[in-house]
């Protein structure tokens, strides 16, 4: 009887501790979390200002700014999306709609996961022989984007097959009924049904695509040349819009002048850039979350 | 012909829009797998040429120890990388293991409702950090660490895992999350009538059901280290040598890509080499592929 007291009484203890080990760990990791985002933060907020915002990068002094390299990454965040969005839209919608259950479509859905799964370096090194030396786009924003494209395809394309999967089947057959095609019935009824769940996908892969940095080095290049903003002709290499011109981005920067350190004020222009790089993650986060908040309770009309 | 039956036999407007709707969609799919199948070719040609046009045996190329590809006679051995990569996964998987369980856990089995509001949000931002900003981080706070604590330059492997430990745990978090939510709830309740703890219950049925999942994600998380390539290589040092320390300058397959392409001339040895090593890294992702396929085949049949 005693022993058989002792030993549940062990294992109650035991049960007791791994309780409390379990929530160490769960408060462990938030304070790793917030420990990063408030160093970030508190060492690099000090060094934004609108000079450091908005002014040109010293190659060799103290002092530069990051103004051409905030707009290269929202600039080629756009292209990308640009054309990534159709294509993974398509994709999308053809692995979830038309896609029967046989070896072509199981062939299609390893080569994804082996895109998905592939270094972004090498998707790099891809697009710098494909499309900046074979294509002779040299170092340009398109070269990037266009690497971008293929970094984000598969997010995208499994993003949005699995919000046309959550659609369900009789909005397909109300619409087949009502004598529309199939591919009409997609468009006009399964996408904006399921919008909401593709564009908070897209925002999440945006901020993805944002910080990406490894497979711009040898694509978008590592200089930011001068640009012009009241140059609005797109083929003009000196003009903000512009495609074909190097176009160094944030993140790149951020990695460049850690790995030259030939600008003496080094740790404190890549901090303050990283505050603005973890500032617009955020956000785009934030955004996301918001979005989907917002969808939930209007088509389900419960606050969550 | 009566115009009722001629427009029967004809191909309708809605018919021909649905074989062009399905053409487009396709035409996508064909697109990304052309795009594999192209990354997968050029980067098979370029890396093949170092052994075909070059003449290095591939023996040389795996198992040497000496990476100076510029110097006379070169000597392009990628086992200093490739075993820098290696250790630095596979360390910094397992430092990230037991705190993704962990976390998984609480949040599936010890308390949903906090886990859900705090964890699972941290989780979503930590994936959403880009790795140049952990490669800072890294270069700001835990070289100096490290440095402080074990002297040297503070460059290194530790330093490479300490970084990449905070990039794989959202990861292998998540989908550790995932493999336990989708052990049945009626494993737990059998267990708990049958008297035993809730610890018990976690560690004696839930952990071993979900399993398979479990080993998925340390691969998954594995093989997003080994990719991993800024955050690393502006934390380890850069030094194509073997590694013999923790703490002292090492490199891994990435990082030696990332400063070499840019300084040498295509076409030569040097470059061939270094597209080897992209090779290498190529086939490691595919490898990793195989392993979570593998393992998901093997729990699949019990």
């Amino acid at each position: 009887m005693n022993y058989k007291y002792s030993k549940t009484r062990r294992t109650q203890l035991i049960d007791r501790l791994a309780y409390k080990v379990f929530y160490v760990i769960a408060i462990l990791i938030v304070l790793i979390l917030a420990a990063l985002l408030i160093y970030i933060l508190v060492t690099g907020l000090p060094h934004i200002s609108w000079h450091f915002l908005t002014g040109k990068s010293k190659p060799f002094q103290a002092g530069g700014g990051i103004g051409i390299q905030l707009f290269n990454s929202f600039y080629l965040l756009i292209l990308t999306m640009l054309i990534s969005v159709p294509i993974s839209l398509g994709a999308g919608i053809w692995l979830s709609e038309y896609a029967k259950k046989n070896r072509l479509t199981n062939l299609i859905r390893t080569t994804i996961e082996i895109l998905s799964s592939l270094p972004s370096v090498v998707v790099g090194l891809f697009g710098f022989i494909l499309f900046v030396l074979q294509f002779n786009l040299g170092f340009s924003l398109l070269s990037g984007a266009l690497a971008l494209t293929i970094f984000s395809l598969p997010l995208l394309t499994t993003n949005v097959e699995n919000a046309l999967q959550t659609v369900h089947f009789t909005q397909r057959e109300a619409g087949l009924a009502l004598g529309l095609s199939r591919i009409e019935t997609v468009l006009k009824i399964v996408v904006p049904a399921a919008l909401p769940n593709i564009v908070t996908g897209m925002i999440l892969a945006a901020g993805r695509v944002f910080g990406e940095a490894a497979a711009l080095i040898y694509t978008a290049g590592q200089s930011a040349p001068a640009i012009s903003f009241s140059n609005w002709n797109i083929f003009d290499l000196s003009s903000f819009l512009s495609p074909f011109r190097p176009a160094e981005t944030l993140a790149v920067h951020i990695w460049k002048v850690n790995s030259e350190g030939l600008i003496p004020d080094a740790s404190s222009v890549s901090a303050g850039a990283s505050a603005v790089l973890i500032i617009a993650v955020l956000l785009f986060n934030f955004i996301a979350r918001y979005l989907s908040n917002r969808i939930y309770q209007h088509m389900t009309g419960v606050k969550s | 012909m009566d115009p009722i039956k001629e427009s029967l036999l004809k191909t309708s407007r809605k018919a021909k829009q649905e074989k062009i709707g399905k053409l487009v969609t396709f035409l996508c799919i064909l697109l990304i797998m052309v795009m594999v199948v192209a990354i997968i070719l050029f980067v098979s040609l370029k890396g093949l040429a170092t052994f075909v046009v070059n003449h290095v045996s591939p023996f040389d190329f795996f198992f040497g120890v000496n990476w100076n590809p510029s110097a006379k006679p070169p000597q392009v051995g990628a086992l200093p990388m490739f075993l820098g990569s290696f250790i630095v996964t596979v360390l910094a998987a397992i430092i990230a293991t037991p705190f993704a369980i962990g976390a998984a856990t609480f949040m599936t089995e010890i308390a949903p409702r906090t886990g859900k509001k705090f964890l699972q949000p941290v989780m979503e931002l930590l994936v959403g950090i880009p790795s140049v900003v952990y490669g800072f981080v890294g270069l700001a706070v835990f070289v100096p660490i490290t440095r402080h604590l074990f002297g040297g330059s503070g460059f290194g492997i530790f330093t490479a895992t300490l970084v990449l430990f905070l990039m794989v745990l959202p990861t292998i978090t998540s989908m550790t999350t995932d493999a336990l939510n989708s052990v049945p709830r009626n494993y737990r309740e059998s267990s708990l009538a049958l008297g035993a703890t809730q610890f018990q219950t976690i560690y004696k049925v839930v952990w071993r059901a979900a399993t398979p999942g479990i080993m998925t994600a340390v691969v998954f998380g594995m093989s997003r280290a080994f990719g991993e390539a800024l955050a690393v290589q502006m934390v380890i040092g850069n030094a194509a040598l073997m590694p013999t320390s923790l703490t002292s300058p090492a490199a891994t397959l990435t990082s030696i890509l990332t400063m070499g392409i840019g300084n040498s001339v295509s076409g030569t040895l040097e470059n061939n080499a270094i597209w080897s090593l992209a090779l290498l890294l190529l086939l490691m992702s595919l490898v990793f592929n195989l392993l979570v396929r593998w393992i998901g085949k093997r729990s699949s049949l019990k």
